[in-house]
């Protein structure tokens, strides 16, 4: 990030968020699709007849609607505005590419935390017992930054078809939540399932969860906490360089 | 006079198309400078070069002092753009896409208010500032995207077609717009088709064909450069010799047409002193005198039509 005028720069990076979020975000569809499908998916899990603890089910839901929401329109802002030439504007701005990336996920941030509320108030609601809050709202925090990282860096392919990266997340996305510990405990999983689920920055995040509702972890917390933070860095890092390439290409 | 903005070889290759050819120019401050070509020319690629929205492939452009391809945004804090295509959100109001400029610009919130009101009312939009731009004309549109360029107030402004396809009303009142901008000494850079407009409105056009410049100056110079001969057409009161008009200093040639004469001039400044002169000698007033220079239009179709630059 260019480094001269930064504060200035993430005050305009507010700004763009602020504006992701009042066309993209507060939408109607939006908004339902991405308080129903967590609830949903919890429903679906819970009335499956699976015979797995309350705490496992909630932990992985949470981990699921942070994931689910904070990558469910970050990819498509960037084509979106190519395609409207928006971006054409942005880039006439004096913001710089890094403070647009950034600002794209200050917005997804927020609406992924303000959507996982949801599933932790059900937690709460159905009397699961939370043990390490702290912990959770920083893995919380961290963990909506790393996912959003995630959600604009997906937005990389050159297209300006959102279609076509909704699609291309969404393979890449769904096999993410097969490998993250969510439907079968990390410590029955076999050992290939092992190898593909520390690639996964979902696995950390639903081992914290569990940690701060039942106490019981697979990997020690500090390493979770560490993985997450390395995975952000590094999405959020590729997001930045990969879209200062590619942006002229969508002009 | 100093350049607001300098460009050195700039050029620009999309696969095997050179859409911008090692073009140099300048542009001086508080001038209106008039980018011309025809469509396909390069006229929108050079705009985005110097306003850094798609990179250089070879070449400089400093804006402002800045270098565009090192240091863009110390240059894009001071100059505003309207860019070919109308690029407002469509999904805020009008309001809501002048206060985001102003947050991006940096600009404190009651000033960027203030502007808002002011910039609303002089392009008409005033009644009109909370609806959402999805619901706006075109001309609106372009209204609109005119004040978002305006708001902090730049030293400079691009403009690339502006007034394409809008009607007579939205039209004059972006052009009386410009001028009053240009009164206040902000540099304007204005690419165009229309060459009345760029005729009235420019201190100095550049031609651009091909991807490279052929012409560049102010557009009485380059219209009389283009046509040697001018034409003067006169008429007088009374009956005159025509064995005389034509033997006048400066003037090439006379013709009779109805109750007027046309008149072929070398240099149409003597032709004109000559014709006032003769009519006081042979007691006949001048009712009409017209100087049919060559248009900006001859001008342009002759420097475009040519082969090779
Ligand atoms: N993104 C792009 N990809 C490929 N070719 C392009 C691109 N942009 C412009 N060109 C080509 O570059 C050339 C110059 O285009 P440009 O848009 O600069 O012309 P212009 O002078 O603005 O024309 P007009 O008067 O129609 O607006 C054209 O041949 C065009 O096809
Ligand atoms: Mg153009």
């Amino acid at each position: 990030m260019n480094m001269r005028g930064a504060p200035e720069q993430l005050r305009r990076a507010w700004a763009i968020a602020k504006k992701d979020i009042r066309i993209y975000y507060l939408k109607g569809p939006v908004l339902i699709f991405g308080v129903f499908m967590p609830v949903f998916l919890f429903l679906a899990f819970y009335l499956g007849g699976r015979e797995l603890p309350l705490a496992f089910l909630l932990s992985g839901l949470t981990g699921m609607a942070l994931f689910f929401t904070s990558t469910a329109v970050s990819p498509a802002i960037f084509p979106w505005e190519g395609q409207a030439r928006t971006l054409e504007r942005l880039a006439a701005c004096p913001v710089t590419i890094e403070a647009i990336v950034l600002g794209d996920m200050i917005a997804s941030v927020l609406f992924g935390i303000g959507v996982t509320t949801v599933p932790l108030l059900i937690a709460l609601a159905l009397g699961l017992p939370l043990l390490h809050g702290v912990v959770l709202a920083f893995a919380v925090l961290l963990a909506a930054f790393c996912f959003s990282a995630l959600g604009v860096l997906l937005a990389v392919p050159p297209t300006n078809v959102p279609s076509n990266i909704m699609m291309l997340s969404s393979l890449l996305k769904f096999p993410l939540v097969f490998i993250s510990g969510i439907f079968v405990p990390l410590e029955q999983l076999p050992a290939w399932g092992m190898a593909l689920a520390v690639f996964s920055p979902l696995t950390y995040f639903v081992d914290i969860v569990r940690y701060s509702f039942t106490g019981t972890h697979y990997f020690p917390v500090l390493a979770d906490i560490g993985a997450l933070a390395a995975f952000a860095l590094v999405f959020t890092v590729a997001a930045m360089v990969l879209h200062r390439r590619n942006i002229p290409w969508r002009m | 006079m100093s350049d607001v903005i300098e460009v050195r070889g700039l050029t620009k290759v999309f696969g095997t198309i050179t859409a911008v050819d090692h073009i140099s120019f300048d542009v001086r401050e508080g001038e209106i400078f008039g980018f011309l070509g025809p469509n396909g020319a390069g006229k929108t690629t050079t705009t985005r070069m110097l306003t850094g929205v798609i990179p250089m492939d070879s070449g400089s452009v400093r804006v402002l002092g800045h270098d565009v391809r090192t240091d863009p945004v110390p240059a894009k804090q001071r100059f505003g753009v309207v860019p070919e295509t109308s690029n407002a959100y469509v999904d805020l109001t009008a309001w809501q896409n002048l206060m985001l400029m102003g947050e991006l610009y940096g600009v404190d919130r009651a000033r960027t208010e203030r502007r808002s009101h002011d910039l609303l009312e002089t392009l008409g939009l005033a009644g009109r500032s909370d609806q959402k731009v999805r619901e706006y004309s075109k001309g609106m549109k372009q209204r609109l995207i005119l004040a978002m360029a305006l708001l902090h107030e730049p030293e400079l402004l691009f403009l690339d077609e502006p007034t394409s396809g809008l009607d007579v009303q939205s039209t004059r009142m972006i052009l009386s717009m410009l001028r009053a901008l240009n009164m206040d000494r902000t540099t304007i850079f204005l690419t165009t088709h229309n060459m009345a407009e760029a005729n009235r409105l420019c201190d100095r056009v550049g031609i651009i064909r091909g991807g490279r410049i052929v012409a560049i100056d102010a557009p009485e110079k380059l219209k009389s450069a283009t046509d040697r001969l001018h034409r003067i057409e006169v008429s007088f009161d009374g009956e005159i010799p025509a064995g005389d008009l034509a033997s006048l200093d400066g003037i090439a040639g006379a013709e009779r047409t109805g109750d007027k004469w046309q008149i072929t001039a070398d240099n149409p400044d003597q032709a004109i002193r000559s014709l006032v002169g003769f009519s006081g000698r042979h007691g006949a007033a001048i009712l009409t005198l017209q100087t049919l220079a060559p248009s900006l239009d001859d001008v342009f179709l002759k420097l475009t039509r040519e082969k090779g630059p």
